[in-house]
């Protein structure tokens, strides 16, 4: 089991520059089943990708892989002749909320936006959007989804994850690849990573993260990485005190921050005393998480969590 | 990103929200050819003269030349000396506060060099209010703020009376909704012409938001003035900097001056860059990675130099552009790259910082910590290159020796 991709995933892909055509073919090269690119301008055509299998993605696959995508110039027409029920957005940030916006359009159940850079007026709008529709988005400006084994949509390194107990959900890419190598190497490994981004303004919370992995029968612990800046932390460690009954850990970055300054995520600021490191970390001790002081330390807290629930 | 005053009120000006005229001066003959106009069309032989710096608290600021001289003067010379009392006093204002430096609170013992000053006309008023407009982050949506006590930090108020605090938050599909403005006219007890004004004035506000991508919008205070206008006598405005590319206008007003040298060239590289006080320079990618490598610099007895987040899509000429960075600060006592490649590949990080070393040597020591995408190939280049480098094992290793090279 797992949330959000598996094995079922069909996926599509907007937006094949540089960016999209490198991570597509680390995604096929894992295994993802990726059916269908948008382009402007490719409409009619197919890319090809080509190359050696990874050995960590999808088992029981030959060594080398080819496949010709066809390429569509809207997404309608994408997922109505391809079947894909999800697509990852790697449209650059002027024109990418469209492109969420007409994924919504298209009714596909989930859209992972990877775009660093879209205007908040934009996501203010996009928000308003997905609430009357049945899309999920998660992100933007985060590294994407990843069940693995099964299915890797985004940005981050496939090697560093395997399939195990643990949920991982994120603000932080970089922090996320931290996480989920320490969790593989302590044998607890991943049943779905979800970086949910670093924007002030995105499609998917802590709490709606928190709600599938607590639905899911095979994710048996979750660990969750903050960061300053809002009230998600907060809203999450509320969540977790009223309805979690699975061990949880977490990590919050920014303790070192200077308050009024925006370090590098457009979402990570701390204003007028709020959004403090101090005060997420210790909403979260509350609700009874284990808190890492140091990323190096994010393995070892989620067995401690483990262990004190009885599941180490 | 931020602009001044001065360019603020134009902005608002050009698009029907009221302020009062002014002219802003860099030279103390600008600021006095600007009185007598100001004069005559406001009706009043009051004008204020306000120092033009990116930061607030300038009416109880001081200069540093002048101590008993405050960041924003009224002159009231005009009421008894008519027009060319008041051209006197705003000469001698002019000439002592441009060139000078300004503490506020917000600006930090050393202050900022005032090169402009913005002559305005005065206003009688009858109240202060407070207007602001910023994000939401909990319902995503923008939020107007207003409250009766103008001139007072709103954080203030939020801590001594948080009911005081008026909100209404905006449905992007509408935008600021007539009955909101008027629910905020009535609870700030805007009445008659007044209210009208108000209700126009918040309507015009919220949209020039959304128009304009600001990231937030402070009009402290909004005044009232004694005929019933409702104007914006300060004006504090950031911008959205991922949405300047659809304000090319906005742009054009950006003030290098105010900007950290240092900051500004990183982000010319797209390097997201900020100067901290510590020894320890860093080179990180990643946002979050950048944040938790200082946090952790500092759990094992350092102190960060910068917080520096190449991003996803460096080229090995920006690695190369940030390495020049942190080393040119003289603070800087040791440098620990950490690294854990996702869109990054850990060799075109590997062949930046190897490219900066030719260029520029290397005098303090370096902890170099890779994992990610490509970190084989990254690894080669460095131990190819016979730097004088300290591998890590992991992120808070690379912590605990840099820290101890440089003890």
């Amino acid at each position: 089991m797992s949330v959000l991709v598996d094995k079922n995933t069909r996926l599509l892909v907007q937006g094949l520059g540089n960016a999209g055509r490198f991570h597509t073919d680390k995604a096929i090269a894992y295994g993802t089943n990726v059916v269908a690119g948008v382009h402007p301008g490719k409409a009619g055509t197919t890319l090809r990708f080509e190359g050696e299998t990874d050995p960590s993605g999808v088992p029981g696959r030959p060594d080398r892989y080819q496949l010709d995508l066809p390429m569509f110039e809207t997404v309608r027409e994408a997922a109505g002749t391809t079947g894909a029920n999800a697509t990852v957005v790697y449209v650059p940030p002027f024109a990418a909320a469209d492109a969420i916006l007409e994924a919504a359009d298209a009714d596909l159940e989930l859209v992972i936006a990877i775009t660093e850079g879209i205007p908040v007026q934009d996501m203010i709008k996009v928000r308003r959007v997905l609430h009357c529709s049945g899309t999920r988005l998660i992100g933007p400006n985060c590294p994407g989804v990843i069940t693995p084994h099964q299915c890797k949509i985004g940005i981050m390194p496939g090697y560093i994850h395997q399939g195990g107990r643990i949920g991982v959900v994120s603000r932080s890419g970089t922090l996320t690849y931290e996480a989920v190598k320490q969790l593989s190497d302590v044998g607890l490994g991943q049943t779905t990573a979800v970086g949910i981004g670093g924007d002030p303004v995105n499609g998917t919370s802590f709490v709606d993260v928190l709600e599938l992995f607590a639905a899911d029968a095979a994710t048996e612990g979750v660990i969750m990485i903050g960061e300053i800046g809002g009230s998600a932390e907060e809203e999450a460690a509320a969540w977790i005190s009223a309805n979690l009954d699975k061990p949880v850990a977490g990590f919050i970055a920014g303790t070192s921050a200077p308050p009024g300054k925006r370090m590098g995520h457009a979402g990570a600021i701390v204003s007028g005393g709020a959004g403090t490191a101090k005060a997420k970390i210790s909403a979260l001790e509350g609700a009874g998480v284990v808190i890492a002081t140091t990323p190096s330390d994010m393995g070892a807290a989620m067995v401690t969590a483990m262990q004190r629930a009885g599941k180490a | 990103m931020k602009i001044h005053e001065y360019q603020a009120k134009r902005l608002m000006a050009e698009r029907g929200i009221a302020v009062p005229e002014g002219h802003v001066a860099a030279s103390a003959g600008e600021a006095v050819a600007a009185v007598a106009p100001l004069i005559r069309a406001g009706g009043t032989p009051v004008v204020v003269v306000k120092s033009q710096i990116h930061a607030g608290g300038r009416g109880k600021g001081r200069f540093i030349e002048y101590p008993d001289l405050a960041g924003v003067n009224v002159v009231t010379d005009g009421l008894k000396g008519g027009p060319e009392a008041a051209e006197a006093k705003v000469r001698e204002l002019a000439e002592r506060m441009l060139g000078s430096t300004l503490v506020t609170v917000q600006t930090g013992p050393a202050g900022k060099p005032v090169r402009r000053v913005y002559v305005e006309q005065g206003v009688a008023i009858q109240r202060e209010l407070y207007l602001s407009l910023l994000l939401d982050r909990s319902s995503g949506r923008n939020l107007m703020m207003a409250s009766t006590e103008g001139g007072t930090e709103i954080e203030e108020v939020a801590a001594a009376t948080p009911e005081k605090i008026l909100r209404e938050t905006i449905d992007p599909a509408i935008g600021l909704a007539d009955f909101q403005a008027r629910r905020l006219a009535l609870g700030l007890g805007l009445s008659g012409e007044a209210a009208k004004n108000g209700v126009l004035f918040m309507k015009a506000l919220a949209s020039f938001a959304t128009d304009m991508d600001t990231d937030l919008i402070e009009i402290n205070p909004l005044v009232v003035s004694e005929d019933g206008r409702v104007m914006a006598l300060d004006g504090k405005m950031g911008f959205d900097d991922n949405a300047l590319f659809r304000h090319p206008d906005v742009a054009a007003l950006r003030d290098e001056g105010e900007e950290d040298p240092a900051e500004l060239e990183a982000g010319a590289y797209g390097l997201s860059f900020i100067k901290l006080d510590g020894t320890i320079g860093c080179l990180v990618n990643g946002a979050g990675l950048a944040m938790a490598t200082m946090d952790t610099i500092k759990e094992v007895g350092g102190e960060p130099a910068n917080f520096l987040d190449v991003g996803g899509s460096a080229t090995t000429e920006n690695v190369t552009a940030a390495f020049k960075i942190i080393t040119r600060d003289r603070n800087v006592r040791g440098i620990f790259v950490n690294i854990f490649g996702g869109i990054m590949k850990c060799d075109t990080i590997a062949e930046g910082v190897v490219e900066a070393v030719e260029q520029v040597g290397l005098e303090v020591p370096l902890v170099v910590r890779l994992e990610g995408t490509n970190v084989e190939l990254g690894k080669r280049i460095i131990d190819e290159s016979e730097l004088d480098v300290v591998s890590a094992s992991d992120m808070k290793d690379g912590a605990k020796k840099i820290v101890e090279a440089t003890r």
